[in-house]
């Protein structure tokens, strides 16, 4: 077995943070919005929900898919572009 | 915007956004042909935001481009076997092909790691006289006329960042703003997009040939379906580099929300499977990475040209995933080399028209890609359906452990077995035959 967890896999990839986050979140919307697709569609885990039903997010690690804003039932709730050329995820094996 | 853009003398006769194989592939055969062509990669080099299995199948057709290209390419390894494997929690079925007819020249596929390879073929384009610029993002693109009628260039996100030419390719992959900002791809709905993650696992180049059988620099691929991603629609992967595992999952991005998975979790319960855990043991994690795959052929794909613009690669959706078959990189390279053909003869008409352009799905045709997409048009939809994704494999494993096992009960024949298994699991006679119809149409005839 080869068993990694989410924390080990995160470590193998390599990110340089753009100072401007590439993705916004509306956090009114994210209120009232009852599934919260974004929570379990992120592979890099970016997203948790809060006890007030508000979503606290980080932009820094991540992997730049789409999946969270193509999942987001809520129009607008989350405004996504990429990171500034350079800036963002690099990948070397995948 | 005036009309002085259309006159004036553009900066470049073509730009190219983004330097995946569909990018890369365009700018090449475009500088071949003399013209002015600028590619634009958003991250550091071209590749290095880019994700696959990855499996690069057709190599004929990169051959025919770059003759013997795997002399000079970073290959991995030359695919010759594949497996299909059926799942259930702790069972797994799988028919195994292995062909010697693949190990010869032009070959049938190789495993790459796409940040090398993507780098190596946008090389190629440079020494045609491509000029790349890396690190570079294109938030938008340049219109000329009243009503944003044709597409003149684009804007990048850097000081006096726009640039103009005669035609721009978006090559900008599954995401592509540009083809939605241009109005000729709608939002996607997130039954259409998968998300793919994945684990490079390092492993002693001996130890992985002595335990997937390989001889010299021979590789397999095996895609997994059924019982891997829970109740979630998807498959897994497990292809071999030179020495290295690419072991991922891919799930339908409504099915992961809907049932409440993370694909991480996912992933590690189809490495901690009895049939998977033995070939990943004893590996090192190198890099786990995610990536969308635009699923739906058929039913997502762009316009794939107006005023100005060409689109091509993942951005026209032009990926192939039908459970059978999933192919992406030699149909983006296919409709890289389509869009440039076309361009090369409206450059030579001078003529940047979409009636002009409209070339580009004639190239498409003769390139095979369209007509493959035409054919299996309702394989996506069909592979992800319910009983498909989830309750045939287990059947199939089911039926096979009542097959094997021997317990002193006495032998029954296949059909018992057959007939038990679907009652027990309550599948209607009326489904099955639906199924299998369906299942024909979609990819037998």
């Amino acid at each position: 077995m080869v068993k990694t967890t989410h924390e080990e896999k995160m470590r193998t990839a390599r990110f340089k943070p753009d100072v401007k986050p590439h993705i916004v979140v509306d956090g009114q919307k994210c209120g009232e919005c009852s599934l919260k697709s974004c929570v379990y569609v992120c592979p890099a885990n970016l997203f948790v929900p809060l006890a007030d039903g508000s979503i606290l997010f980080n932009y820094e690690q991540c992997f730049e898919c789409g999946a969270c804003y193509v999942a987001c039932n809520e129009e607008g709730a989350i405004s996504w572009s990429y990171p500034a050329g350079g800036f963002g995820v690099t990948f070397r094996e995948a | 915007m005036t009309t002085a853009l259309t006159t004036r003398k553009k900066d470049y006769d073509a730009i190219v956004v983004g330097a995946g194989p569909a990018g890369a592939g365009a700018a090449l055969l475009m500088a071949r042909a003399g013209m002015r062509v600028l590619l634009l990669e958003r991250g550091e080099y071209p590749g290095a935001k880019n994700v696959s299995g990855a499996a690069f199948y057709g190599s004929s057709i990169l051959h025919e481009v770059i003759p013997n290209f795997w002399e000079e390419a970073p290959v991995e390894r030359i695919l010759t076997k594949r497996t299909l494997a059926f799942m259930s929690p702790e069972s797994s079925l799988s028919v195994d092909f292995q062909t010697k007819s693949f190990a010869a020249p032009p070959y049938n596929g190789f495993t790459i790691m796409r940040p090398r390879f993507d780098r190596w073929f946008a090389g190629k384009a440079v020494e045609a006289g491509a000029t790349l610029v890396s690190s570079t993002v294109v938030d938008d693109l340049l219109y000329d006329g009243a009503n944003r009628d044709r597409v003149v260039g684009v804007k990048t996100r850097r000081d006096d960042g726009d640039v103009t030419a005669d035609l721009v390719i978006a090559c900008d992959g599954v995401n592509s703003f540009l083809a939605k900002k241009a109005g000729m791809q709608k939002t996607f709905t997130s039954h259409e997009i998968s998300l793919g993650v994945k684990e490079v696992i390092g492993l002693d180049q001996t130890v992985l040939e002595d335990r997937f059988r390989l001889t010299g620099d021979e590789g397999a691929v095996a895609e997994y379906v059924g019982d891997i991603t829970a109740e979630v629609h998807g498959g897994g992967f497990l292809y071999t580099n030179k020495d290295s595992l690419a072991i991922g999952v891919i799930c339908q991005l409504s099915s992961l929300a809907e049932h409440k998975q993370r694909p991480y979790e996912l992933l590690e319960r189809f490495k901690a499977h009895p049939s998977v855990a033995p070939l990943v043991r004893g590996g090192k994690p190198r890099e786990y990475s995610a990536h969308l795959v635009p699923e739906a052929g058929l039913h997502m794909m762009p316009k794939l040209f107006r005023d100005g613009m060409m689109v091509a690669g993942d951005a026209a959706a032009f990926c192939f995933a039908t459970g059978l078959y999933i192919e992406g990189i030699n149909y983006a390279m296919q409709s890289g080399f389509a869009a440039a053909e076309a361009a090369i003869l409206a450059h030579q008409a001078k003529d940047f028209s979409s009636a002009s352009l409209a070339r580009y799905e004639d190239r498409l045709d003769a390139r095979h890609v369209l007509p493959d997409f035409k054919n299996f048009k309702s394989a996506p939809g069909y592979v992800n359906s319910e009983r498909m994704a989830n309750l045939y494999p287990a059947l199939i494993t089911r039926g096979a452990e009542q097959l094997f096992r021997v317990d002193g009960h006495g032998k029954k024949k296949i059909m018992a077995i057959a007939r038990q298994t679907l009652k027990d699991n309550d599948v209607s006679t009326l489904n099955l035959i639906k199924d299998l119809y369906a299942g024909g149409k979609a990819f037998g005839w």
